[in-house]
């Protein structure tokens, strides 16, 4: 092999990758779950779409003005936003191997995220209680699936959540430690955009009809 | 594994990564603060008579929008920066597939609701 080979060959390879080789795992694994993200996203907005389409028919039922609580909203509103940013703290503070501070912040991660569950349980509780079910309307048909699916998601990140801190506790900030904390603060903060998306169209606009 | 955290101007971003640690705590806060102020808005749009009713509807929408905004920037952090090409252009793709979905299925619906008979009228055919 030439001396002119290695000084060509090699440069060109590199350049292919743009630049200093392949990215790194961690902007690989974080773009592949931004791109999963997103078609979470899409997928809501199917049901977004429906219940835009169905809100109005309630079959003679209860209405979203009587059924909405604002007072709630608001709460739940507070709560998955101070866990957005407890979250975004504590994967800030897992990078600079500050443990103490990242446990503290994911667990009120963890308590605020809880809260909002529990009060839509108790929502929903109320409303099929007063025989608002998912099965009375066209309209409660659509809330339920669109709400319920969110709440569903917020379970799942919460049993993440706790997963991910076990996992800290046990193994240390190891990089696919970290890699799994940043997918998950992704999915957090994803979850936090698509309830501003549901407490304006549904709750908000509800309360007016 | 050293793949952890090395940042350098010229390699990408994964998203929710951001540029410097020390600009991060204020980011986050200053995110919050914003977002607080939108939800704030929204709820009084709604419930306060400050807009012109038949506006209140575009008035919670473009509030959303300005929120979901805020999340992108101060908490994913996704800027207008070279190396985060990547990330913003998977975002716009989705939002064009979330446009089509929802304002496609919302224009079909009202018009298919405009060619459907009356139900007055259908009930007289089926005598």
């Amino acid at each position: 092999m030439s001396a002119s080979a290695s000084e060509i060959g090699v440069p060109t390879a590199i350049a292919a990758f743009g630049g200093d080789g392949p990215a790194p795992v961690r902007i690989v694994v974080g773009y592949g779950f931004w791109i999963f993200l997103l078609s979470d996203i899409i997928m809501f907005s199917a049901l977004f779409a429906a219940y835009a389409v169905l809100s109005g028919q309630t079959d003679g039922g209860p209405t979203p003005h009587s059924l909405f609580e604002l007072k709630h909203v608001a709460i739940e509103t507070l709560c998955l936003l101070f866990s957005s940013y407890t979250c975004g703290l504590g994967s800030l503070f897992i990078e600079r191997r500050r443990l103490k501070l990242f446990f503290i912040l994911f667990a009120a991660t963890f308590a605020l995220g809880a809260i909002f569950l529990s009060l839509e349980f108790s929502e929903f509780a109320g409303m099929l209680a007063q025989g608002a079910g998912p099965s009375r309307s066209a309209f409660l048909s659509s809330f339920f699936s669109l709400v319920g699916l969110h709440g569903a998601h917020v379970t799942v990140g919460l049993l993440w959540l706790a997963f991910m801190m076990a996992q800290v506790a046990a193994q240390g900030p190891r990089a696919y430690v970290l890699r799994r904390i940043l997918c998950f603060s992704l999915f957090w903060h994803a979850l936090d955009i698509i309830w501003v998306a549901v407490m304006s169209l549904v709750y908000l606009m509800g309360a007016r009809i | 594994m050293i793949d952890s955290v090395r940042h350098s101007s010229t390699e990408d971003l994964a998203p929710g990564d951001r540029q410097s640690h020390s600009a991060s705590i204020a980011a986050y806060t200053v995110g919050l603060g914003f977002a607080l102020l939108l939800t704030a808005a929204s709820f009084i749009v709604s419930q306060a008579h400050l807009l012109w009713e038949p506006g209140v509807a575009v008035g919670l929408a473009v509030l959303a929008i300005a929120q979901m905004g805020v999340h992108l920037v101060f908490f994913l952090h996704l800027n207008s920066g070279p190396d985060n090409t990547n990330n913003v252009l998977a975002l716009a793709f989705g939002i064009l597939i979330v446009t089509l979905v929802v304002s496609g299925s919302l224009w079909i619906m009202a018009n298919l609701n405009g060619n459907m008979i009356p139900h007055s009228v259908l009930m007289e055919m089926q005598r």
